[in-house]
């Protein structure tokens, strides 16, 4: 902002014939969608704390998510497996962001590599994702079905699982929208597009949408396996 | 924003169609492009608009339908079995298609011609042309948006033929009436239906909204500063924010909603006993939470549904009362409170449902704010009529209908955002005449007033000014008179929502007035279609228009030709001096945006 303020004065900002924020349209129509799923997951969390404070008791996530693959039959390991899943995430945050700035040096290998990078990064949350998901489904958890019991002991209503796979769910598809998008930046990146348009905007535009599922991960992981 | 940006900014600071001045109209269009799918801004606009016009006249004719039964509950019309069959058998509307006419009418009111209708064709057809821009930001995620709409539209049409009818739970979708598929006929593949419909709804409003906001705030033109901006362009920017915030909400809500139907989920369900089916096992769920997660979209969506009216009154008024309008700045800055209080209200909705008192008050404090920013806005309007050089143009009648139904619906609203006076008044048709007149009647009168002055820059044809004149006269009177007589109704408690009244002996005393009510309902919507009727007619027919400029407007999209190709005006772009509305400024009758500042000229 400083940088901007600076060389421009800020009156001359609004006075039309250009961007007041100093970006193209591309870019501010994605930060205006972001604000819009963030109130959807938003909307989703607030239904989750509404119905679980007002339940009479609730599951321990200590116990719920206490198995990684491979383990042995009965291991006690809480979040374990999630603190990788969350790890995996931010790191392919951190490569994104290396994607974006190599853009910005019009260093085409340096956003393949990164582009890359963040793609396995995400395909590998997903997997993750989906090993849980079938590890809970095993244990007889579904949408409907909740056999894990309340921390105190007591039975348990259905909507720990319902809440867990819906928003879960809701955040992996956007996961994999990401993914799908980034597949896109790349096949683009190799194609010469953005080369020959002289900019990386588009890889900065996807990196944003990345960068806020990940995000919306850090209050996902919160209310589902911290509190 | 930090350093990052200065790397690229040459290339990005100027939006793409701001940078390229020669004008479109050379390239070879096919019937497909140009009529179907177009990505002209201007062409959008009237796709929205004709859509629009085909479900108002569907939803119209449903509440005519519904108010025949209400009027004339013994009657038995036999011509009703030819149109809806089994649903009106032996000539009577049957429950279940009432409740599925009443509930179709509000939906399609609401979303399809409030919302897609009004903001759709106005947004896309003002926007462009009075910031000064050869089109929308992305000319193809506005084509999307509509092509959205339609789909929403197609879906919602098919519900009505499914063999156990649309949905029939209300407007509002509340479980467990919607979530349990035994809980009604209606409840069944109608409201599958219904939800599919509405979710592509907001995905439509959602790319509609994302395009309107980047367009307004970054492709103005040189010198059109926000606060040079017509007011109906700030109307529609504050529209498509509340929209952008709001639906989603909503769209999560439905989300939990599709669970609850399909999935086994009790998101929404708890403790329920259906007739014939028995206990359900569905536990810890709160219907509630739904009405909340509704009703966060839903007041919002009354302003989504306002504001587009209250921006082009502001302009018309303005323009043919030839005065500047009244507090310029106060208009923008209450348009901003409404948009902010829209989101801080939805409670009010809920005063009745166990709702904590003490949180009710709050929400009473904060609705009854809202008559702060609105009782400026009309003090405005009718400060700028003051001393007026008035010409009642069709345009002006309906705008200054607009401000009387706004005042009135308004009054009332006062009423209803007290909790205690809602434990009488909730669900009876006083909410009914209140929503309706400052809602629903007065945001049609402010399409209308769009439609009658802007019909000359969509068709380069005028409307026909007599039937206009027969069709202002006859829907203002009607709308009255049939929105008048409800507030005794529900005074006297008489509950919404119920099919037959006459069985009810303490509303028997209503069947005259309710026979009266059904009586100029239908009148009104027979002039509709005198409307309808004119606006195609003069599509092709009309007289042609001679001048650009043809109310003496300031605005920006006056100065293109009579008719626009795509890419708007020939040659540069203009460029704005000053605000838009010069009226009557030093003995001037008008001075356009794009003339530039005397030497001698008094400043403002």
């Amino acid at each position: 902002m400083a940088v901007i303020s600076t060389t421009l004065p800020s009156e001359k900002l609004w006075t039309g014939g250009k961007s007041p924020f100093n970006v193209e349209y591309g870019k501010l129509m994605m930060w205006y969608f972001l604000m819009s799923d963030a109130f959807t997951f938003g909307a989703f969390l607030i239904s989750y704390g509404t119905i679980r404070f007002s339940s009479n008791g609730w599951p321990d996530p200590n116990e719920v998510f206490r198995s990684f693959p491979l383990a042995p039959e009965g291991i006690h390991a809480p979040l374990v497996f999630v603190s990788i899943m969350t790890f995996i995430l931010i790191i392919s945050s951190v490569t994104m962001v290396l994607a974006v700035h190599e853009g910005h040096k019009m260093n085409k290998s340096g956003v393949v590599n990164n582009l890359i990078l963040t793609i396995i990064g995400g395909i590998a949350f997903l997997s993750c994702q989906a090993w849980e998901w079938s590890h809970l489904y095993s244990e007889g958890a579904w949408w409907g079905s909740n056999p894990f019991l309340n921390a105190d002991g007591s039975q348990s209503s259905t909507n720990f699982t319902n809440y867990f796979f819906t928003i879960t769910g809701f955040h992996g598809f956007h996961v994999l929208s990401g993914v799908v998008i980034n597949i896109v930046m790349l096949i683009m990146t190799l194609l010469d597009k953005f080369e020959q348009r002289g900019h990386y905007l588009m890889i900065e535009k996807a990196g944003l949408y990345w960068h806020f599922v990940d995000l919306v991960w850090v209050f996902v992981f919160t209310c589902f396996y911290l509190i | 924003m930090s350093s990052t940006f200065s790397d690229h900014s040459s290339a990005t600071l100027v939006a793409p169609h701001l940078l390229d001045d020669t004008h479109h109209e050379h390239h070879h269009e096919t019937f497909i492009s140009k009529y179907v799918f177009s990505m002209d801004h201007k062409m959008i606009a009237k796709q929205f608009l004709v859509t629009g016009i085909f479900w108002a006249v569907l939803g119209g004719l449903m509440s005519v339908l519904f108010r025949l039964q209400l009027g004339y509950p013994d009657a038995s019309f036999p011509w009703l079995e030819d149109i809806l069959g089994k649903w009106a058998k032996g000539g009577h509307i049957t429950p279940e298609a009432y409740y599925a006419l009443v509930t179709t009418h509000g939906t399609v009111l609401v979303f399809f011609v409030l919302t897609a209708g009004l903001s759709g064709t106005f947004a896309n057809f003002l926007i462009p042309l009075q910031i000064g821009a050869r089109d929308m930001a992305s000319p193809f995620m506005n084509m999307l948006s509509f092509w959205f709409f339609f789909l929403a539209g197609l879906v919602m049409l098919s519900s009505i033929f499914v063999e156990t009818g649309p949905f029939s739970g209300g407007w509002t979708a509340y479980p467990p009436l919607s979530a349990l598929r035994e809980a009604s006929p209606g409840s069944k593949s109608g409201m599958d239906l219904w939800i599919i419909s509405m979710a592509l709804f907001v995905v439509s409003s959602l790319l509609g909204g994302l395009n309107y906001i980047a367009t307004v705030l970054n492709m103005r033109t040189k010198g059109m500063s926000m606060t040079r901006l017509p007011l109906t362009i700030w109307a529609l920017f504050f529209t498509a924010v509340l929209g952008v915030l709001s639906f989603p909400v909503l769209f999560s809500g439905f989300i939990l909603l599709i669970f609850d139907r399909n999935f086994g989920t009790s998101f929404y369900l708890s403790d329920i006993y259906v007739n014939g089916v028995g206990a359900l096992p569905n536990e810890g769920g709160s219907a509630i939470l739904y009405q909340h997660l509704f009703w966060f979209l839903g007041h919002p969506e009354v302003y989504i549904i306002l504001l587009p009216a209250m921006g082009m009154v502001s302009e018309i008024l303005s323009t043919n009362a030839r005065k500047p309008i009244f507090g310029y700045m106060a208009m923008i800055g209450s348009m901003f409170a409404i948009a902010i209080l829209a989101f801080l209200v939805w409670a009010h909705h809920m005063f009745v449902t166990g709702l904590n008192p003490f949180l009710g008050s709050i929400f009473v404090l904060l609705t009854l704010l809202i008559a702060v920013p609105s009782a400026i806005k009309v003090f405005n309007w009718l400060t700028t009529l003051w001393r007026g050089n008035i010409r009642f143009t069709p345009g002006m009648l309906f705008s200054i209908g607009f401000v009387s139904l706004f005042i009135s619906g308004g009054l009332t609203g006062i009423w209803l955002g007290n909790s205690a006076l809602d434990i009488h008044l909730h669900d009876t048709y006083f909410v009914i005449a209140h929503f309706h007149i400052v809602m629903g009647v007065a945001s049609m009168f402010g399409m209308f007033a769009g439609i009658y002055h802007w019909y000359p820059k969509m068709f380069g044809r005028y409307l026909n000014n007599t039937l206009a004149y027969i069709h202002f006269w006859i829907t203002f009177l009607g709308a009255y008179l049939i929105f008048w007589p409800m507030h005794y109704e529900g005074l006297a408690g008489m509950p919404r929502r119920y099919y037959d009244y006459s069985i009810w002996e303490s509303f028997k005393q209503f069947s005259d007035l309710n026979r009266f009510i059904s009586t100029v309902a239908m009148i009104v919507f027979a002039v509709q279609l005198l409307f309808i009727a004119n606006f195609f007619y003069s599509m092709f027919k009309g007289r042609k228009l001679l001048t650009q400029n043809p109310w003496n407007s300031n605005t920006l999209e006056w100065t293109t030709p009579i008719n626009p190709g795509h890419g708007n005006w020939e040659g540069d772009i203009p460029e704005v001096y000053r605000w838009a509305y010069d009226y009557g400024k030093d003995g001037t009758e008008f001075i356009s945006q794009v003339t530039p500042i005397g030497s001698s000229e008094s400043t403002h």
